[in-house]
């Protein structure tokens, strides 16, 4: 065994702190091993999906509970033949996006009785004190991680946003690495979580003018294509980015590639300078990104799509930001959405109570919207019957959707999505 | 089917076992949750050569994992359906592909001493061995 054990971790391996952990430190201690990490790192902030389960896996342990025990937290979140008495989570827990919507749950189509096991699966991650955001922006809902913090986070887009843009750190974690790391603590000590393993690899100069949310989306594409999953440093002369501009850009390079973290010189907390972005690495290759990439990406994420006829569109990929509600809010300016088309918005419980508060939602509604929560189309593999031809503001979307659902898919900015919304046609151009 | 040459290679065991099959190679990344559907092992991603393609039973040779942190749990589906495949050797390591390999509970090693992607070709016959971190590829005739 190359991975080093404290005595407290042995403890946990040996069982004093009940079977559950026992079994949570035995997978750690089996994924440490796989990677080649030499020790564990304490985390007290997990985000991930405990005890989440999709139909497939409702039906396949189905039964297998017995009083008190888990099937599903024991079989999968702990990948442990024995059935085990589930604790509560050791350290702060937060619930990513799963299930459906609360309160609408019948829009996105979801059957009785399915939307009845998810409301057991989130009671139960409650039950275990795990905090119920439900969205794939924890940090638009109140987990923001402090620079330096050792976290243990699935979803990618909020991996990518939590190393690059807060300076936390965590590697891209899986659902039953998060699910052992809430009954531990514990996280294996490899990868961004060292200081040697987070500067930049490959440089990205941008030589086209990157201003709106869209041109952050298509950067991103192009960069997680280019690098995969190693470290980007872009540089370039553009207006400093915010929260929704870098939440789009990370969530398109995490999904072209796998990006967990990038630098932007003079922006991000680890690049005040190209030096200190790439520390005592070289650049392995350094990408150029003009008008021609842009374009050749903006054609990437619109391939699929012929049929100027638009049936649906759909926002919120990563979860909506209160302002990009007020903007869709805005863009609808009191006019309707066409009888031809569905808007479906997607965001946290948190954000929608916040657009609420704000009238955004009952702007939306009253232009024939709809705000979700919990999920997104891709995710919960839902769409208004009969789609066919989706408009997407997200390039994470449009990655997923056509692969996914088997629709054509339009890929561009929030404007020309609403304006699809209203008039039934696709009307986006090329940049 | 006939075995023309036998090619060994050494590297790191990354989950421990012996199992043998017929190698899908890729030099492409591989994609998890969405671009895989793990009830009928099959990738699903758009642009992915490995495109209706099935790894069920397969000796999958790839470069890495990318894309969702749901890979680990759909190779993990996918055992519990039955499709996983039978052993993996891959370039580089990633916690995605770490926890995917350990979940999915089928032999795998990295780290080789030259590049499977350069020597394995699909259909070859591959033997993988996670315990001692030895790869013995079988070149069939074709």
């Amino acid at each position: 065994m190359s991975v080093r054990l404290t005595d407290a971790e042995k403890a946990m391996l040996d069982g004093r702190d009940g079977k559950a952990r026992q079994k949570a430190m035995a997978l750690l201690v089996r994924y440490a091993e796989a990677l080649g990490a030499e020790r564990f790192v304490d985390t007290r902030n997990v985000a991930g999906v405990p005890g989440s389960a999709s139909p497939f896996l409702q039906q396949y342990y189905a039964g297998q509970d017995e009083a008190g025990l888990d099937a599903i937290f024991s079989h999968f979140d702990l990948d442990s033949d024995e059935l085990v008495e589930v604790p509560q989570a050791l350290v702060p827990t937060f619930h990513l996006q799963g299930g459906a919507d609360p309160r609408q749950w019948q829009t996105l189509g979801v059957k009785v009785e399915v939307f009845r096991n998810y409301q057991e699966r989130e009671a139960f991650a409650a039950r275990h004190d795990v905090s119920i955001l439900k969205t794939c922006t924890p940090y638009l809902a109140g987990n923001v991680p402090a620079k330096g913090e050792h976290c243990a986070w699935m979803e990618s887009s909020a991996v990518i946003f939590a190393n690059s843009v807060l300076g936390a750190r965590t590697n891209t974690e899986g659902r039953e690495s998060t699910s052992a790391a809430m009954l531990t603590g514990k996280i294996p000590d490899w990868g961004l979580h060292r200081t040697e393993h987070r500067y930049g690899t490959h440089r990205i100069d941008v030589q086209v003018p990157i201003e709106s949310v869209m041109d952050w989306g298509m950067l991103g594409y192009f960069v997680g294509d280019a690098v995969q999953e190693r470290i980007p440093v872009v540089v370039g002369e553009f207006a400093k980015p915010e929260i929704v501009r870098f939440k789009h850009f990370g969530a398109a390079a995490s999904t072209s590639g796998g990006v967990e973290m990038y630098h932007i010189v003079g922006v991000t907390p680890e690049a005040e300078s190209l030096e200190m972005a790439f520390g005592r690495n070289s650049p392995i290759e350094s990408f150029t990104y003009d008008r021609a990439e842009q374009r050749r990406v903006y054609d990437q994420l619109n391939a699929n799509a012929s049929d100027p006829n638009v049936d649906f569109v759909m926002l919120g990929c990563p979860h909506a930001a209160l302002e990009q509600l007020r903007d869709a809010a805005a863009l609808l300016d009191g006019q309707r959405v066409s009888a031809n088309c569905n808007l479906w918005i997607f965001t946290s419980r948190a954000v929608e109570s916040e657009a609420r508060s704000n009238g955004y939602v009952k702007a939306i509604n009253q232009a024939g919207g709809v705000v979700l929560t919990d999920t997104c189309s891709a995710f919960a593999q839902a769409l208004p019957p009969g789609t066919k031809v989706a408009a997407l503001d997200s390039a994470k979307q449009a990655h997923y959707l056509p692969a996914i659902l088997g629709v054509q898919a339009w890929f561009g900015s929030t404007r020309d999505c609403i304006q699809a919304a209203l008039t039934g046609r696709w009307s986006g151009e090329r940049p | 089917m006939k075995v023309s040459a036998t090619i060994v290679l050494r590297g790191r065991g990354v989950v421990g076992g012996r199992a043998e099959g017929e190698a899908l190679v890729t030099r492409h990344t591989i994609p998890g949750w969405g671009g895989v559907n793990p009830q009928q092992g099959v990738i699903t991603e758009t642009r992915h050569e490995l495109r209706g393609k099935s790894f069920k039973d397969k000796v999958l040779v790839f470069r890495g994992a990318k894309g969702s942190s749901g890979w680990s749990a759909m190779y993990h589906t996918a055992r519990l359906a039955g499709t996983a495949p039978k052993a993996l050797v891959f370039n580089e390591m990633t916690t995605k592909v770490a926890l995917g390999a350990v979940v999915m509970r089928v032999p795998s090693v990295t780290e080789l001493d030259r590049d499977p992607l350069d020597l394995i070709e699909t259909g070859d016959w591959v033997i993988v061995d996670g315990d001692l971190g030895i790869v013995e590829i079988q070149k069939v005739d074709k």
